[in-house]
């Protein structure tokens, strides 16, 4: 099967239990996390997670629990295809 | 290889924040296998080829917008020119099939189709002529059909019999659609050397070098190259290219992916990507903001054509690097009412028609949505689209005219054309009097290709 990956980036305002809550998510669907990092940039929470969506062909159901977390914890949280990042920054 | 967090950042920034998107993608159909001698079942026969081909564009265009997260603004259609199928349809039977377009469009829920064109830069066959006489109705009873006629190329010359005709044409359509502030007129292209896989409205259509079905991709981002060059207001002019082509190589890469996956969803070939910077009304996505970015005050002062030639050009090198399949107009446009520091350019005194037909020498393309004063004569719009065609014809370019003589209105008034298509400050033209060279019609003969200086 063709692998595929996504990535979550969660960019906010930094609260106790961001991560907490983003994996739990994750975890639920059967996501595995492939690579993970996170930053505070002048107060602001900014993580980005790379995760194996291999056969997985709808993510809008991902997307909405995401997004319902986002709006609950004050956070902006995008899922999107790998290859948009690699098609821009990659030759 | 591993993305590194600045770079998605980056890449976010550029949607969330600087309205990077995929402007358009355009399913082109050819429309061939539609003509019938028979009216109706020709009719029908263009209904259910377009509702057919088309049936999932807009739901597979929206997922795949939400799955990569880039926007996709417009779901389009082009089809062979309207003219081509016609045969011996006549003016009303015309309108109807206009409408029936009309009636496609709004069933699928795209935005625009565009096609219902005729290539006349020659001459004018039976459907050709047809189809001119129906343009100013057609225009005016539907929302979602564009038109554009060719009436110059540089290997023909420029055709002034329809030129003088097209006059007359856009001053009707004005005439039909006066309480919309003529916006019939915002739907219809007069072209010189136009392309065949334009994806752009509302010059697109599916050119005979085409095949059965196709998808092409335009996209944008004004807004994502003038945030690139605020960062660096310190470098050279080479500098600047620099930046604009590294910007348009990462806009276009982004494009071509998406349409590339479209276009294996349905199941179509990807034809080209168009790499035009298209501006729209939304803050900071503007060409004259570019080009005062750059260095000038206000658009249209002098200078002015020099940074559009360099960042037209560092466009086209960024997107031709980054997609092997570049095609449609690719370049800078800059359409007045689409883009805000062009409407305050012109508002402040800086940018006139004389500078704006002065930039479409060295741009992707032509007089685009500029609205001009209601009482313009018939001779004097044939005139303009005249010197447009000329210039295009010359300079072996794509160029257009998209005028709107809006009635009633008096230069410096503001019109109001509504969602994508912006507003407009009327603007006045010359007083002078072109009707005697326009009424001596015949062809302009082709240019010479070699002597050019």
């Amino acid at each position: 099967m063709e692998r595929r990956r996504a990535v979550v980036s969660v960019i906010g305002k930094d609260k106790v239990g961001i991560i907490s809550k983003v994996t739990t998510i994750l975890a639920d669907n059967h996501m595995n996390i492939l690579d993970i990092s996170q930053t505070i940039l002048q107060d602001f929470f900014t993580m980005m997670m790379i995760i194996d969506v291999t056969g997985n062909e709808n993510l809008s159901n991902l997307r909405d629990q995401l997004n319902l977390v986002g709006e609950e914890m004050g956070l902006k949280i995008n899922i999107q295809l790998e290859e948009i990042f690699q098609a821009m920054h990659r030759i | 290889m591993t993305i590194a967090m600045d770079e998605i950042l980056q890449t976010i920034r550029m949607v969330q924040m600087e309205n990077l998107d995929i402007r358009t993608v355009t399913m082109g159909i050819s429309l061939r296998d539609c003509a019938d001698s028979d009216f109706g079942k020709m009719q029908q026969n263009v209904f259910n080829k377009i509702t057919t081909y088309a049936k999932d564009l807009t739901k597979v265009a929206e997922e795949t917008e939400k799955e990569f997260g880039v926007p996709i603004i417009n779901k389009r259609i082009s089809i062979t020119p309207i003219a081509e199928i016609l045969g011996n349809a006549t003016v009303e039977q015309t309108v109807e099939l206009a409408k029936t377009l009309d009636l496609a469009a709004k069933q699928l829920g795209v935005d625009f189709i565009g096609g219902f064109s005729a290539l006349v830069h020659k001459g004018f066959s039976k459907g050709d002529e047809t189809l001119l006489k129906a343009l100013p109705e057609a225009l005016s009873v539907t929302e979602r059909v564009c038109a554009s006629v060719s009436v110059a190329t540089t290997r023909t010359g420029i055709n002034m019999d329809a030129v003088r005709q097209l006059g007359y044409v856009i001053k009707e359509a004005a005439e039909r659609t006066k309480d919309q502030n003529g916006i019939a007129c915002a739907k219809l292209v007069v072209f010189c050397n136009p392309v065949e896989d334009n994806p752009f409205m509302a010059g697109a259509f599916h050119g005979a070098g085409e095949g059965e079905a196709v998808i092409n991709v335009g996209v944008s981002g004004p807004g994502v190259v003038l945030n690139a060059l605020k960062k660096h207001p310190q470098a050279d002019l080479g500098e600047v290219s620099d930046i604009i082509k590294k910007t348009a190589f990462k806009i276009t890469r982004a494009g071509e992916l998406i349409g590339r996956v479209v276009a294996k969803r349905l199941g179509i070939p990807f034809g080209i990507m168009d790499l035009s910077l298209a501006p729209t009304n939304a803050l900071n996505d503007s060409v004259a903001e570019i080009l005062e970015e750059i260095g000038l005050e206000r658009v249209g002062t002098h200078g002015t054509i020099a940074a559009l030639a360099l960042m037209n050009d560092a466009v086209k090198k960024g997107g031709a690097m980054a997609s092997s399949y570049v095609g449609g107009l690719s370049g800078a446009f800059i359409p007045v009412s689409e883009d805000n520091g062009m409407i305050r350019g012109i508002i402040d005194g800086a940018l006139t028609l004389s500078k704006l037909e002065a930039m479409t020498c060295v741009c992707s393309v032509g007089l685009d949505m500029i609205a001009i004063t209601g009482d313009v004569s018939p001779a004097t719009l044939s005139a303009m689209i005249a010197d447009e065609a000329a210039i295009g014809m010359i300079n072996k370019k794509t160029t257009a005219v998209r005028v709107i003589p809006v009635p009633g209105k008096q230069e410096g008034e503001i019109v109001e054309f509504g969602g994508l298509l912006g507003r407009a400050p009327v603007m006045g033209v010359n007083p002078f009097s072109s009707q005697n060279m326009i009424n001596r019609g015949g062809r302009i003969p082709a240019p010479l290709q070699a002597l050019i200086n």
